[in-house]
């Protein structure tokens, strides 16, 4: 099994390819998770200034800054932008970098295809971000692309479908690689249940992907041929029907949550054992709970429609799975606190992000119990509330992982330790905006302001103007998080290769150099 | 100390939003004026407090652990990382609580679904962006657009404050009436895009889909107006569709019933005479200020790529035929047809505004009688 691994005897150490050309031609699993990294830092400033839009808009009531259109692109794209471009290539690029270094392979099982997934991602995401500067404007019928509204979208339309596959090919590609490098590339004695858990996470994330995404490409194509090639596949005057459309939408759309968020569980399960100086409690139902997440995730899709008039049998059996949901994650949550308790505790940044994630992602649970109850939901549905919800879950989930990651393994990449006064700043700063952000929200939806809308009535005046100020504070917070990272990039205090007290009992990546060299375990590490 | 802060935001949040709740601002869901919405609140509020007592306990051993087992106050890790029985328990226990939800949300499922034995049916369609109601029994049909002022005062660059429209975007010019303990089936369908008919205080929301039809019921236990408004994204202008319920005693509810009779004959007397260009062109400056200017825009100059002017359109300044057969059918992706929307007089004014607005001087104009009789032949 790691038979190449071992008998690299004529292996010859050699750097990086000179210059801009580098980037662009690179195998390498560490330059290519950078390469992730940066595209989803670039991507998550794109999407946080079409969120400002969104807020400046919503500041007070009555039409100030954009035309209803207008803002319905922005909802649209901003959601598109930081799923598809922020947050699941930030995921990406810390499969590529820590993977290898966390098993003890020399690099991903399969270097060119990995080059091609990202080099793939990013003409899919110019292609969508190209829309933006047509006539008629881009895709403004929510991230859903649910018809027929979408195909009054005219141009746009086949660009955001192409997009999509394209998209969908990427991380397909990259899925395959993660499952082939931890099948298969694993040094000597690192069984299954000794890998750490953010391999695991990525692992059963990789066949989630490879699972769903297909069928996602497989309904934008069918809206591609609706609108050109003369079918009715959801247009009820040709025999279809528009809500099979959202069938398959949300058979992609609700494990998609988990896709991106069981990686983000992986990194709390990494940063919480380290700051508490214990082993993780009940790594094996992690496992388990993991695994049975990723399979729910995939029979509860129509807890998204509980309002398009579904037979009762239907809205009780999503009701009832989508309840059962809360026991594994629940038993990760519980096993999160076991890991803190009668630990050692220290609140570096990383280990607050991880904290602050299991407090409010529990938070994000709660009211995902509370939407899954179907009479419920016919008043939360579309409303501010699920709003708040998923940015409680999503927000919560796709960026306070990634945060607590790069401030954890960012000392490992660089050889520098970042500014730990500045990155607690940083937490602070952004825990307190998100709250203020998103908190009120939930008081609107229950009030009944619908979501997507560029104006509202004067009741709902007060909280969005705390809400807007909140989004403020939290995107100008996050030009902080730039600064810090480009400063432990360029120079800082030398870090130790094990950063962080006894991290080596956490995982192989600390028993390397920081910065680690250009190739890593080129001989495989004996695991005991 | 550090972990207290989302816990300490959220209850200035929460005593913010109190004292905002004495000046009518709602913090949380309406009890509404339905058995469906009590369920519906005694449910979520039921739900609200499981999730408290299991945020205490959850949230109290976590901060109890950030606090005790820290380094800097001498904490030493225990070295233990797991226990088949504790996890059996806390797998067991959330299944427990779920159940208790899941009794409570099936009944509530079940009697949310009966839409069996009305007392009357109204047909609610939804359109881009106004909603049509049509009283099966009674032979009553209608549109409900947002109301001029919210209209006016909603424009980029309007000079008037929203703070000083009444009910701003939730407003319309005809409300929904319906008559106070009566099952209300309703019955909802869409003519473009899918929309969802949502009024908080009757306890649902359910969405309208072209080509189908979907149900719901309510039985309004007192007299009120009770206002929401579309739920589903449908285009532009998504967050301009308002609804309102106007819910009377049963005799207010006939004699409002018979009005409207009386204003339909009305109607179709008016359709009937004569008009002079002058009053066909008044009374379509305000179809077109309520139907086209959305999209057309009220200097009818449209938004270019998207929507065609009508200041020196060629269909506008061409044959009058044309003209009418496209206000009529529809065109384009994003035009609907008016036919069903619009009467006789509507549709015969505003194309002769149309005709004769904008620097458009052709001069011309259609009656009323003209355009009914070619849509009863056309039907």
């Amino acid at each position: 099994m790691t038979a190449a691994a071992t008998t690299h005897d004529e292996y010859h150490d050699h750097g990086p390819a000179k210059g801009f050309m580098r980037w662009i031609v690179t195998t390498n699993h560490k330059d290519i998770g950078t390469l992730y990294l940066v595209f989803a830092l670039v991507m998550f400033f794109v999407g946080g200034i079409m969120a400002m839009v969104i807020r400046m808009e919503l500041f007070e009531p009555g039409m100030q800054f954009v035309d209803p259109q207008f803002f319905n692109s922005m909802t649209t794209m901003h959601a598109l932008v930081m799923v598809f471009g922020a947050v699941m290539p930030a995921f990406a690029g810390l499969a590529n970098w820590m993977i290898p270094m966390m098993i003890g392979a020399p690099d991903m099982a399969l270097p060119r295809l990995n080059n091609m997934s990202f080099w793939v991602l990013v003409f899919a995401v110019l292609l969508l971000a190209s829309t933006l500067f047509m006539e008629g404007g881009a895709p403004a019928a929510g991230w859903t692309l649910y018809p027929p509204l979408v195909l009054q979208g005219g141009n746009n339309l086949p660009f955001a479908v192409f997009s999509v596959h394209l998209l969908g090919v990427s991380s397909i590609l990259a899925s395959i690689n993660i499952i082939v490098t931890i099948l298969n590339m694993r040094a000597p004695g690192m069984t299954m249940m000794k890998m750490p858990l953010f391999c695991w996470t990525w692992l059963i994330t990789a066949f989630l992907l490879i699972a769903v995404l297909p069928v996602f490409a497989a309904a934008v194509t069918m809206l591609l041929t609706d609108a050109h090639f003369g079918t009715s596949f959801f247009d009820a005057a040709g025999g279809g029907d528009p809500v099979l459309y959202q069938h398959l939408f949300w058979f992609f759309g609700h494990p998609e949550v988990y896709i991106i968020v069981l990686p983000a569980f992986g990194v709390v399960s990494t940063v919480i054992p380290t700051f508490s100086r214990k082993p993780l409690f009940g790594y094996s139902s992690m496992v388990y709970a993991t695994a049975s997440i990723a399979f729910l995730s995939m029979i509860v899709w129509a807890h998204h429609q509980f309002t398009v008039g579904m037979p009762l049998a239907g809205e009780l059996y999503f009701m009832y799975a989508t309840m059962l949901i809360a026991v594994p994650t629940g038993v990760k949550v519980l096993n999160w606190t076991a890991t803190m308790w009668k630990g050692s505790l220290t609140f570096e940044t990383p280990m607050l992000f991880a904290v602050a994630f299991v407090v409010l992602f529990t938070f994000g649970g709660f009211t995902g119990v509370m939407l899954s109850l179907a009479p419920a939901d016919f008043q939360y549905h579309d409303s501010y509330f699920v709003v708040a919800h998923f940015h409680y879950t999503l927000v919560v989930g796709g960026t306070f992982p990634v945060f607590a990651a790069v401030y954890y393994w960012l000392p490992k990449w660089t050889g520098h330790m970042y500014n730990e006064k500045l990155g607690q700043l940083h937490f602070w700063l952004t825990l307190f905006s998100f709250n203020l952000t998103f908190l009120v929200q939930h008081f609107l939806g229950l009030a009944g302001m619908p979501r997507r809308i560029p104006d509202y009535a004067i009741q709902f005046a007060d909280f969005n103007m705390i809400s807007s100020i909140g989004a403020f504070i939290l995107g100008a917070s996050q030009l902080l998080f730039l600064y810090i990272v480009v400063q432990t990039i360029r120079g800082g205090e030398k870090a130790t290769d094990e950063v962080w007290e006894d991290a080596a009992k956490h995982g192989l990546e600390w028993t390397l150099p920081s910065p680690p060299p250009y190739h890593t375990f080129a001989t495989a590490p004996e695991i005991k | 100390m550090k972990k207290t802060k989302p816990l300490l935001t959220a209850l200035a949040m929460l005593v913010l939003g109190m004292s905002a709740a004495q000046a009518e601002y709602a913090l949380n869901l309406p009890t509404g004026v339905t058995q469906i919405s009590r369920e519906v609140y005694d449910l979520h509020m039921t739900v609200i407090w499981i999730c408290v007592g299991i945020g205490v306990v959850v949230f109290g051993a976590m901060f109890y652990s950030i606090y005790h087992h820290r380094k800097s106050r001498g904490a030493v890790a225990a070295q233990f990382h797991e226990s088949t029985k504790v996890e059996i328990v806390w797998t067991v226990i959330p299944f427990i609580i779920l159940i208790s939800m899941a009794i409570p949300a099936t009944k509530a499922m079940i009697d949310m679904d009966d839409t069996s034995n009305a007392d009357l049916s109204i047909k609610v369609t939804g359109y881009q962006w106004k909603w049509r109601y049509e009283y099966l029994d009674e032979g009553i049909d209608f549109m409900s657009n947002l109301d001029p002022l919210s209209n006016a005062a909603r424009q980029k660059g309007s000079t008037i404050k929203p703070e000083r429209v009444l009910h701003y975007l939730r407003n319309v010019d005809r409300p929904l009436v319906v008559p106070v303990n009566k099952k209300i089936r309703f019955l909802f369908t869409a003519a473009d895009v899918i929309h969802s008919w949502w009024v908080p205080e009757l306890g649902w929301k359910k969405d309208t889909i072209p080509g189908f039809i979907t149900e719901a019921w309510t039985k309004i236990e007192k007299p009120g107006v009770y206002r929401g408004q579309c739920a589903e994204l449908c285009g532009k202008d998504h967050g301009f569709m308002p609804i309102v319920v106007v819910a009377k005693t049963e005799e207010e509810y006939a004699q409002w019933v018979a009005e409207q009779k009386g204003e339909a004959a009305a109607k179709v007397e008016a359709a009937g005479k004569t008009w002079t260009q002058d009053d066909l062109i008044a009374t379509g400056e305000k179809v077109y200020n309520s139907n086209c200017a959305s999209c057309h825009q009220a200097n009818g100059e449209g938004v270019p790529g998207t929507f065609p002017a009508i200041a020196g359109s060629p269909v506008v300044t061409g044959p009058i035929e044309r003209h009418i057969e496209v206000v009529l059918k529809g065109g384009g992706s994003m035009m609907p047809p008016f036919a069903d929307t619009l009467d006789a007089v509507d549709l015969a004014a505003v194309i002769s505004f149309q005709r004769n607005a904008f620097g458009n001087n052709i001069g011309d104009a259609v009656q009323p009688s003209d355009i009914r009789s070619r849509l009863a032949s056309s039907r």
